[in-house]
């Protein structure tokens, strides 16, 4: 059997049933990593070493029946923007090339807590600025279900690893869709959850007010078990939130009916692949027939996320990322005259063009004489597209659409004009302005065989919702493994 | 030549007492080794987030009642991005659109009288690190420890005209802040320090003349210094007919002159925006009606009542009220002796001899109001004398020794044996017979002598009246 | 494009951002910045009359801290990345003023 094809949660009762050891589950994804990430190079490190002894530990932990959770020994990979303790942490930036921190994001804890076992740390766009993967100082990661393509972005490494099976399921981050688009081109499951539902301590801040951690796994069953081990509520993040019920496993039942699902119809206008408005438009009819009531509805301010949120997102990026100087931490530029020589020759040297692309921008748009035209204009746009959605909800339980406008580009494609790819964020990024839970999950694939995802967004703190909804989509299909991984059986 | 008029307005950096850093637990305690007092939050690591001490919050409150403000009872904090070793982020977490305070006003008074100087904001924000200049390297080397502790800065109108005014407004803050108990105020320390914007402009003139901001004011001394420097240069420019420059300067106290801070480097654009790692604080009525209701009785009233509750001159009480410090001793250890004069006398006299002896502040006093009263006790038991008393008040002044053991311990307890007494006045007279001649004719000051005599005779212990009372018994007859 | 950034302005926003570009890389910032901000101001079409700016998007409030001392000296492992460390301290070029 291969261990690897099975789901975090089936792989986890087996663990528990004894019929497999954590070190066979670890050695299995340790093996398959070998195997494939010379072709996909989804991580930036890998920790066979570390992955081995933890593995022990933790069935030793079993045995005794301190850990009895899902998640008990089954092999994880954490994006590189969340800080593992004595284990590089990158960002897929030059300038956390020697990086160790020295503690551990608090997600990664809580995940520690329900014994996974980490194998490494994922590749990303660097600082999560990008959709493609290929902004990483480490190498573009290539999608497993065609190599030529990228598997999107930010979290393309931990989005690809679950597609490849280089684990069993991952942690992305979310700041315009980071989670949910890479999960879509790779054919693989992903939640952002609500804005402070999972601690932010310990991720490496790209744009503060829109950061999320999230799962990425093969089904929405393991997405719910890995977001109940991983939400909680931290008093080290003031943006935390206390919830009442993270008890998101209670919501997979195979049940839409009577539920309310709207469609805004600027989802599906101009620039809209038509393969991928089918399968989705499909995907909609399939709950349709399962009992949820589903109509089209004219969701206002599409066109106004993308600006908006490009003014927020660079300008707390400007300011998050000035800690990277070369006196604290990270590369420091060779030769240098000076202070202000040091940081500057640090700062250019150590960042990749789309991270500077956008601190320019983002410094430009707060300084002397702009921040109100630009940045407290933003703010009010995100009030307004905020309560587009409220208004919406009113009404609708769940919003459907596509999670991109098209399936995976060919890997070079996208870097030359930034406008045309910030417009594949569309669908994505006014749920991170707005705060609320996403989800995408695969509902087919184009003509050229690459995955398309459904995307299913809910009210703040209604994360059961859409995953009500996503697991009663997912029980009409099975999932579709690519080629890569189907060969390893 | 024209007459010109001093505008300043001060920005005044208060260091909270807090136990812990605004946005960390750690120690903000002063003097540890560098760096050891330092986490992931207050250096600035990848992935740490900020969390707001509250009592950072209670203690700019608290400032803001005292200082006639408006407290802001929707607040916020903000980032304010510049690029500098001694700051961590490159940023500093602190108050732009929401000052916790706002549109207060002190009274002060000086030799023109009173005054009242406005104060149009109060913020909360973190410290800086330090740098210190590594001769040997030629580099600088960042100690964080003082990175993270809470400051509110302090800054008033452009209403004061002279050094003068300036240094009795920083009086009233420090008397203020003090007595609040929300931080020590030192200047020489840093605990307090004041940025002065100054210009000048002709007399009889409304509009204000561009002004310059002084940096590195750290004494009353440095301050007036800078003010009289500045002044003149700025007068000098315009008499040449040049242009003050909208600048920075750094005061030079040894040299007794400022220099411009000036760098293309540093643009001096802080690109300001809402802090999105804090959210923001909510005041209600009901927690500003509890901070109003903890405000201490501040020195206008405690001086008032000094007067009227002690009786004790309007002199003492203005000393005594100067600081918060010797208030509370004063307090405490009338409360326990009931004699009011008495203590007061030892703080205005021994107290502030002994503090300008050891060039000590009176902040820095360390002896219990107990053994203060005991002492006074003692001396009104007839147990000691006077001159034994201001020994043993030396004794607690710097040991906060218990003054019953010691007077015990030591045998210093007055002699008031009147036959023994009786017998080394006699012996004194007998071997002073020109002391007792010049009495008997009329020079009334040999008695004093004599009485010195009689009390060194005496080892200092003998009882004053009864040494007086048998001296002028003897040598009447 | 409507937006043309000058040389001046990507030299100061490179002065505010600590950024040096080389020749080709100012002239490419130039004109990215320029599209950027001519999209960007897609948003002038927008009525905001009114409209309260959103910094946090949920009503979170009042998230305080008690003030206690909980950490302890950390020094070994705050300075274990630093480029360059003497006496307990980070190192950096000469800060002094003028």
């Amino acid at each position: 059997m291969n261990l690897m094809s099975l789901t975090a949660v089936e792989l986890g009762r087996k663990i528990k049933e004894k019929e497999v050891s954590v070190t066979e589950a670890v050695t299995a994804a340790l093996d398959q990593t070998e195997a494939l990430d010379k072709i996909y190079h989804c991580y930036v490190t890998v920790d066979r070493e570390g992955a081995l002894k933890k593995a022990e530990q933790v069935q030793k932990a079993i045995d005794e029946g301190e850990l009895t959770g899902p998640l008990a020994g089954v092999p994880v990979a954490i994006k590189d923007n969340m800080c593992t303790q004595g284990m590089l942490t990158t960002c897929s930036s030059k300038i956390l090339e020697n990086f160790y921190p020295t503690y551990t994001a608090e997600a990664v804890l809580n995940l520690e807590k329900a014994g996974a076992v980490m194998i490494g740390k994922t590749n990303m766009d660097e600082f999560a600025m990008g959709s493609t993967t290929e902004t990483s100082a480490y190498g573009v990661t290539r999608n497993p279900w065609n190599e030529n393509h990228v598997p999107g972005g930010s979290s393309g490494g931990s989005c690809a690893a679950v597609a490849a099976e280089e684990c069993s399921y991952a942690l992305g981050s979310d700041t315009g869709g980071s989670i949910r688009q890479p999960s879509s081109f790779c054919g693989v499951t992903g939640i952002k959850p609500t804005y402070g539902t999972v601690s932010r301590y310990g991720l490496i801040a790209y744009g503060s007010s829109l950061d999320q951690i999230g799962p990425v796994a093969k089904d929405v069953t393991d997405c719910a078990a890995v977001l109940e081990a991983i939400a909680s509520y931290d008093a080290k993040d003031s943006t935390s939130v206390k919830r009442e019920d993270y008890n998101f496993t209670k919501a997979l039942v195979d049940d839409v009916k009577g539920m309310k699902i709207g469609i805004p119809k600027s989802y599906f206008g101009e620039g809209l692949d038509n393969e991928v408005r089918n399968a989705v438009l499909k995907a909609s009819k399939t709950l349709e027939e399962k009992g949820a009531v589903v109509e089209e509805f004219e969701l206002g301010l599409v066109d106004y996320a993308i600006p908006a949120y490009y003014i927020i997102a660079s300008a707390e990026a400007s300011s998050n990322l000035a800690r990277f100087d070369g006196v604290k931490y990270g590369f420091r530029t060779k030769d240098y005259d000076g202070l202000h020589q040091m940081y500057k020759k640090t700062r250019s040297e150590g960042f990749g063009q789309e991270v500077k692309r956008r601190i320019m921008l983002g410094s430009f748009v707060l300084s002397s004489g702009y921040y109100d035209a630009y940045y407290l204009k933003a703010l009010r746009t995100k009030a307004l597209i905020k309560r587009e959605f409220d208004k919406a909800f009113e009404k609708y339980d769940v919003i459907l659409g596509p999670a991109a406008p098209t399936t995976a580009p060919e890997i070079g494609k996208s870097l030359s004009d930034p406008i045309k790819m910030y417009l594949g964020d569309i669908y994505t990024i006014s749920v991170n302005l707005a705060g609320l839970p996403g989800i995408s999950v695969p509902c087919g694939t184009d003509s050229k065989g690459l995955p398309i995802g459904l995307q299913l967004i809910g009210d703040s703190f209604m994360e059961k919702n859409i995953i009500r909804a996503a697991y009663s989509f997912e029980q009409t299909r099975s999932y579709a493994r690519c080629a890569a991984a189907l060969e390893r059986d | 030549m024209k007459q010109y008029e001093t505008v300043i307005g001060l920005e005044v950096h208060v260091e909270l007492a807090t136990k812990t850093k605004i946005f960390c637990s750690c120690s903000t305690e002063f003097g540890g080794a560098p760096n050891t007092h330092t986490c992931p939050v207050c250096t600035g690591m990848p992935g740490s987030l900020p969390v707001l001490n509250k009592q950072v919050v209670e203690y700019a409150m608290a400032v803001g009642l005292a200082t006639n403000c408006k407290i802001t009872q929707y607040c916020k904090f903000d980032r304010k991005n510049y690029f500098y070793p001694d700051n961590p982020q490159n940023y500093q977490i602190s108050q732009l659109y929401l000052p916790i305070c706002r549109d207060g006003k002190v009274e002060i008074e000086t030799e023109q009288g009173k005054k009242a100087i406005g104060i149009h904001e109060i913020h909360m924000e973190e410290d800086a690190g330090k740098l210190i200049h590594d001769e040997w390297s030629d580099c600088s080397l960042v100690d964080f420890n003082r990175s993270g502790v809470p400051l509110i800065e302090i800054v008033s109108e452009p209403d004061m005209r002279s050094a003068e005014e300036v240094i009795a407004y920083l009086e009233k803050l420090r008397l203020i802040i003090q007595y609040l108990g929300a931080s020590d105020c030192k200047l020489n320390e840093g605990s307090m320090r004041a940025d002065v914007n100054l210009s000048v402009r002709e007399v009889g003139t409304e509009k204000f003349g561009t002004r310059t901001e002084m940096k590195n004011l750290n004494s009353f001394k440095a301050i007036a210094r800078a003010i009289q420097n500045e002044t003149e240069r700025q007068i000098d420019l315009i008499e040449e007919g040049k242009e003050v420059i909208q600048e920075t300067r750094r005061w030079d106290d040894n040299k007794e002159y400022s220099y411009a801070m000036r760098s293309k480097e540093d643009a001096q654009d802080y690109r300001y925006f809402p802090e999105p790692d804090l959210v923001p604080i909510e005041i209600s009525d009901e927690w500003l009606e509890r901070v109003k209701a903890a405000q201490p009785e501040f020195r206008d009233e405690k001086k008032a009542r000094y007067i009227s509750e002690y009786k004790l001159p309007e002199y003492d009480a203005d000393i005594i009220t100067l600081y918060k410090k010797m208030a509370d001793i004063f307090e405490e250890a009338t409360a326990i002796c009931k004699n009011a004069k008495k203590v007061s006398n030892y703080l205005m006299g021994e107290t502030m001899r002994l503090l300008k002896e050891k060039n000590m502040d009176p902040e820095e006093l360390s002896f219990s109001p107990e053994n203060l009263a005991k002492l006074i006790k003692l001396t009104e038991d007839g147990v000691i004398n006077g001159n034994v008393a201001k020994q043993v008040f030396a004794e607690i002044f710097e040991h906060n020794t218990d003054p019953e053991s010691y007077v015990e311990e030591k045998g210093l307890k007055m002699n008031s044996d009147t036959e023994g007494i009786r017998k080394i006045v006699e012996e004194v007279v007998a071997s002073h017979p020109q002391s007792v001649e010049d009495y008997k004719n009329g020079k009334e000051k040999a008695i004093g002598f004599l009485v010195g005599q009689t009390m060194k005779a005496a080892k200092g212990k003998a009882n004053p009246g009864i040494v007086n009372q048998l001296l002028k018994e003897i040598l009447s007859k | 494009m409507e937006n043309i950034i000058s040389d001046e302005t990507i030299e100061y926003v490179g002065i505010l951002a600590k950024l040096d570009l080389s020749g080709e890389e100012k002239e490419k910032a130039k004109k990215d910045m320029g599209s950027m901000l001519d999209y960007i101001d897609k948003l002038n079409e927008l009525d905001t009359t009114g409209v309260e700016p959103m910094s946090h998007v949920f009503p979170v409030k009042n998230v305080f801290r008690e003030d206690v001392v909980v950490n302890g000296d950390d020094r070994e492992n705050i300075l274990k990345n630093a480029p360059e460390e003497k006496d307990g301290s980070f190192m950096v070029p000469k800060t002094v003023d003028n």
